[in-house]
Formats: C-alpha cells, sequence, structure tokens
C-alpha cells in the first residue's frame, strides 16, 4: 500500500468510527423518555413487538422507548448474570430468573405477585402431520413401535425440560408408579430420533418431514399452523401447564417504568395481544378469538416438587435421571 | 560468573545486529502481547477453568463426553484423509485444466468459507434430508456429521496446494520424463514432495476446523448422546445445564487432541521439507 492509500485508509477509518458513535450518543428521542431495555427469550419476539407499540400509547408509555435482546432463554439468563444491561427480564422457565435471584439481581419477592410472577401460560402438545395419519392421542402412543418422535434436546435447551416433565406427569397423574414414570421416559428417549438444540429447531426439523410426533409447546404449534405448515396438534389429555416468567431487575434505573411495563403486560389487552400470538393468558375475562382447549388433567410443576428439585432430580448433567437414560441406552445401543 | 557477563554482552551485541537486520525486539513484542491477548490468554482460561474444582477425571471421562469426543476425532481424521485426496484433485484440474467457466469454479471453491455455518445446516438439511430432493437421505446419521464436516472443510486443501501447483516448475517433470520416469514416478518422486508442506498445512487446517465445528453440524446431526452427538454439541449442553467446569473439561481434552495432531502434521511437514529441499 502506498503512504497515500494508507493514509486514506486510515481517515476513513477515523471518520467512520466517529460517525458510528455519534449516532450511538445521540439520545433517542424527546428530553423525559426514559429507555428500557428488555432481555428476553425468543419464542415470544413478535409477541412484545406488537407490545411494545400497544404500551407506548398508553399514558404511561408514551415516553418510553425499549431496546431488546432475544435468545435462548438460559443463555439470556447468563448474559444478564455476567454483566449485560437489563431492566425487564422475561425467560422461559422460572430457573432462569432463579439464577438472578441467586446473582442478587433480581429481588427474591419476586414472584409474590397475584400471578406468581408468571407473564404467559402455555401447554405441552403433541405436534402430529395433517391429519394426524398415525392416530397419536396419548403419550402411550409416542412409545408404540415404530414411532418416530422428535424433541428438542432437554440438556442444550431449558423450555425442553417442559416436554419431559410432562412426560413424567402424565404418567404419574394416569397412576403410574414414579419408577414405571422413568420407565417411560427411557421408551420415549428411545423414539427419540433427533435432539435439536432448541425448540424451534426441532420444529424445523419436523417441517423438513422427519419425525411422526413431535413434543412442543402449544404457542408454536399454533404459530406453525398460522404459517402454514401442514401439522395438526393434540392436546394430551394430562399434561403440563407451562408458565413463562417475568420480572423487574433491581439494579434497574427505571423501576417505576419497568414495573409500568410489567403490569401493562398482565392487562386484558396485552393479554389478549399475547392471546393473538398463541400464549395462554395468565389473567381472567381475556377477550379472545383463539380457542385454548382444557385438557383433562392439567399439573403444574409444583406437582412435580418445583424446577429447583426437579433440575438436580432429573437434569443434573452427571447424575440427573435423564442423563442416566441416555447413558443407558448410548450404552445398550452398542456405541 | 565471568561467563554470563560475556553472555550477556553477547546478547547485547546480538539484539544490536538484529535491530540493524529489522527484526528489533519491537516486532516480537507486537507479536507476543498480541498472541497473548487473543489466542494465549483465553485458551490458559479455558484450561484453569477445567482444572479448578478438582472434577477434570470424572468429567473428562464420563461416558457421554468420550462418546462425542471420539465421534468428533474420527469424523475429523476421515474428513482431513478425505480432503487431502479431494483437495489435491480439485486444486490439480484447477492449475493444470482448462475448462469452461472455470474462474466460476475457482471463487466457488470459497464459497464455504463465506456462508454462516448455520445455513450450510440448514442447507444441507434441506438437500439431503427426509424431503431430499435428489433422494438421498442421511439426516440425523453419522453420515451427516461427515458430510456437514466435508461441506466446511473443502476450501483449505484446495487453498494451500494451489499456490504451490502454479508455482511447479514443469520444466522439472519434463526433464523427468525425458529421463524415463513414468507419470507415477514423476507424481511420486517431483510433485508430491513439492506440494507435500502446504498439503499437510490445509489438511492440519481442515482437522482443527473440524473437531471443534458447531454450526454446521448441530442442526443436520440430530444430537443424539452416544450416536450423533459432537463434542461441541455436547460442550453446548454443559453450558445450558450450568455444567461450566465439565464444558472446559471436555474443551480443554479438544484442544489437546487437536494440538497433538497438528504438532504431528507440524513434525512431519518439518521432515517433508527436510527432504524436499
Amino acid at each position: 500500500m502506498t503512504r497515500f492509500a494508507q493514509r486514506a485508509a486510515f481517515l476513513a477509518a477515523l471518520v467512520a468510527s466517529s460517525a458510528a458513535l455519534g449516532l450511538a450518543s445521540r439520545p433517542a428521542s424527546a428530553d423525559n423518555s426514559v429507555q428500557l431495555a428488555l432481555v428476553a427469550y425468543s419464542t415470544p419476539q413478535e409477541a412484545y413487538a406488537d407490545l411494545i407499540k400497544a404500551f407506548q400509547a398508553t399514558p404511561a408509555g408514551s415516553n418510553v422507548t425499549f431496546t431488546q435482546s432475544y435468545g435462548a432463554s438460559g443463555e439470556q439468563s447468563r448474559n444478564v448474570v455476567a454483566g449485560m444491561s437489563a431492566d425487564i427480564v422475561a425467560f422461559s422457565l422460572e430457573p432462569d430468573i432463579t439464577k438472578l435471584v441467586t446473582a442478587g439481581l433480581v429481588p427474591a419477592d419476586w414472584n409474590k405477585d397475584k400471578f406468581h410472577g408468571m407473564v404467559t401460560d402455555s401447554v405441552v402438545v403433541f405436534v402430529v402431520r395433517k391429519g394426524n395419519p398415525k392416530r397419536v392421542r396419548a403419550w402411550a402412543d409416542l412409545i408404540k413401535p415404530g414411532m418416530d418422535v422428535i424433541a428438542p434436546n432437554p440438556f442444550t435447551s431449558g423450555g425442553a425440560r417442559w416436554n419431559v416433565m410432562a412426560a413424567y406427569g402424565a404418567m404419574l397423574k394416569r397412576g403410574a408408579s414414579p419408577n414405571y414414570a422413568i420407565a417411560y421416559l427411557s421408551k420415549l428417549f428411545d423414539h427419540i430420533s433427533v435432539q435439536d438444540k432448541s425448540g424451534r429447531e426441532s420444529l424445523q426439523t419436523f417441517l423438513s418431514g422427519k419425525g411422526d410426533v413431535m413434543l412442543a409447546y402449544e404457542n408454536e404449534a399454533i404459530l406453525a399452523q398460522r404459517n402454514g405448515a401442514a401439522v395438526d396438534y393434540i392436546v394430551p389429555d394430562q399434561t403440563i401447564l407451562i408458565e413463562n416468567p417475568i420480572a423487574v431487575v433491581s439494579g434497574s434505573a427505571h423501576q417505576q417504568q419497568a414495573r409500568a411495563f410489567v403490569d401493562f403486560l398482565r392487562t386484558p389487552q396485552a393479554q389478549a395481544i399475547f392471546a393473538a400470538h398463541g400464549y395462554r393468558p395468565v389473567a381472567r375475562k381475556v377477550p379472545t378469538s383463539v380457542r385454548f382447549p382444557q385438557p383433562h388433567t392439567l399439573f403444574d410443576i409444583g406437582f412435580l416438587g418445583g424446577w429447583q428439585m426437579v433440575q438436580t432430580r432429573f437434569f443434573d448433567p452427571q447424575n440427573g435421571e435423564v442423563a442416566q437414560i441416555e447413558r443407558a441406552l448410548g450404552v445398550a445401543g452398542g456405541h | 560468573m565471568a561467563t554470563s557477563a560475556a553472555i550477556i554482552q553477547r546478547e547485547r551485541v546480538q539484539v544490536k545486529k538484529n535491530f540493524i537486520r529489522g527484526d528489533s525486539l519491537l516486532p516480537a513484542g507486537i507479536v507476543t502481547t498480541f498472541l497473548s491477548v487473543i489466542v494465549l490468554l483465553p485458551l490458559a482460561a479455558v484450561a484453569a477453568r477445567a482444572f479448578t474444582g478438582g472434577t477434570f477425571w470424572t468429567e473428562a471421562f464420563a461416558s457421554d463426553a468420550l462418546a462425542s469426543l471420539r465421534l468428533s476425532l474420527v469424523a475429523s481424521i476421515c474428513v482431513a484423509l478425505v480432503n487431502a485426496v479431494a483437495g489435491t484433485l480439485i486444486a490439480w484440474v484447477l492449475v493444470r485444466d482448462d475448462f469452461w467457466g472455470k474462474p466460476l469454479v475457482n471463487a466457488l471453491i470459497d464459497l464455504p468459507f463465506a456462508l454462516p455455518t448455520i445455513v450450510a445446516g440448514l442447507t444441507l438439511v434441506a438437500l439431503y434430508g427426509p424431503n431430499s430432493p435428489v433422494h438421498i437421505d442421511v439426516a440425523y446419521t453419522q453420515a451427516a456429521v461427515y458430510l456437514a464436516l466435508l461441506f466446511v472443510t473443502l476450501p483449505f486443501v484446495v487453498r494451500s496446494v494451489q499456490p504451490v501447483l502454479m508455482e511447479l516448475d514443469r520444466e522439472m517433470e519434463e526433464a523427468a520424463a525425458s529421463l524415463g520416469a513414468g507419470i507415477l514416478q514423476t507424481y511420486r518422486r517431483i510433485i508430491f514432495p513439492t506440494i507435500l508442506p502446504a498439503l499437510i498445512s490445509g489438511v492440519a487446517l481442515g482437522f482443527a476446523r473440524s473437531i471443534g465445528e458447531f454450526g454446521s453440524v448441530v442442526l443436520i446431526s440430530g444430537n443424539i448422546p452416544f450416536k450423533t452427538e459432537v463434542a461441541s454439541v455436547h460442550v453446548f449442553g454443559q453450558i445450558e445445564s450450568g455444567d461450566i467446569a465439565g464444558a472446559a473439561t471436555v474443551s480443554v481434552i479438544l484442544l489437546a487432541l487437536s494440538s497433538a495432531v497438528l504438532l504431528a502434521l507440524n513434525a512431519l511437514q518439518r521432515r517433508g521439507l527436510r527432504h524436499g529441499g
């Protein structure tokens, strides 16, 4: 490079970087405006786009703008612990908030409201091919010979743990012993041919033609159908109530506005927006046209001892029941 | 003691000489700092994380960790060997043959580098999955792992060997032929020794890339522990499950395996250089 070219390149870089800095440091809008950082798991991204617009149309939200970050729930939780700035956190399962409580970033009483800290609900369902050609109705059908099951990997995806616990709890609710329920899980994992690292990727796999049935959240199934995928879904007679938590971060400089946003999310208006995106509302009297069939037997994570117990008993990567099942299957498989 | 003073004196002279020759301490300092910040410190931090807590050996010998490491290692070695042959062949055709559309093919070689690996994985599933338009369904099997690795490592050997082949003096081949050497003999005695160092470095790069590859494999392999789960996906699972020490442990083993293979290849390369030169 000639000296002139070098200088020109340097100048260009300087101009570009100062322009970028200038843009970044300019305030987003008017003087009294407040910017909230929303850190969330990726599934409700589209819902939040609508919700933020609706919030900004209310008096409480008129001067509030948002930065939004979406990613895998566990990853987002770790990011916030590691110092990523956040005013509001929304995750797919409670343990990801518990990590922040342990780190002193979310007050311990975060779930002491009438919604127990939750903002949306869902249930675990079976996604099947259009018309349900394999006639999948109940959990027992999943372990019939030749049944090809798709489910995300419960070690790479925290949300995938809902599926496993739905299967386990369903067995208990049908009157099975814990031993039988574990044996069922073992058979189920033997039928799972693909364990994608997230629920969305499992859906991709299923839509690419692999598998007879996929374990998924109801909201994902609704979304897939709405996007024109040739799938049906079945709400099994026994299934788990999925509850997605939300919390205001204690170090937030804008507690009041963050609180106002979280409160707004629980209003019938906001819950209706969530419902339109396939989530079951946590609030009552929500006007929605989406039909959420009531399962015969619905249980929550508390029925299985709560997340803390479930995490160690089932998902400890060394000694958890699921790790042991995978190991036993791996050895039996002769690999 | 007198000798140490003499050594220092000699070193000073040496430094002065080096400075005059142009390889002063300044570039060495910059290189050391750069390498430390970018490579050595992060690697050391991973190793430190693996050995704190005292669970290194239990984590290392967990059967699922071992199974995933074995798959990654075997697949990477096989892929490196296939690349050695196929990559050299492609480089040869690109250098020696003339055909319509050659510049296009030449440009095509680098595209696996440009494509985000997760897109590569998605594309491979669409192409070689259950709905394969070409009726090849290998998705969610070990074969898929090999396929994905072959895709992302294609350019390494081609791009290492190609410039050497271009520089290769054809008169040497002609001389060998005029002295009665057959095609095979010319290849073995003239061409192969010349391209060997480049070939080895290409193979080494491809191997190192394969053994830690994540994006292109994660979508197409199916990630079933003990069957199709590669080491990088296993590590990802450990991180997601909060087992950071376990993730660091498997990573350190990956690094150790890679360094062993890379050092061996390096030694081979030096021997090749000695014999070739």
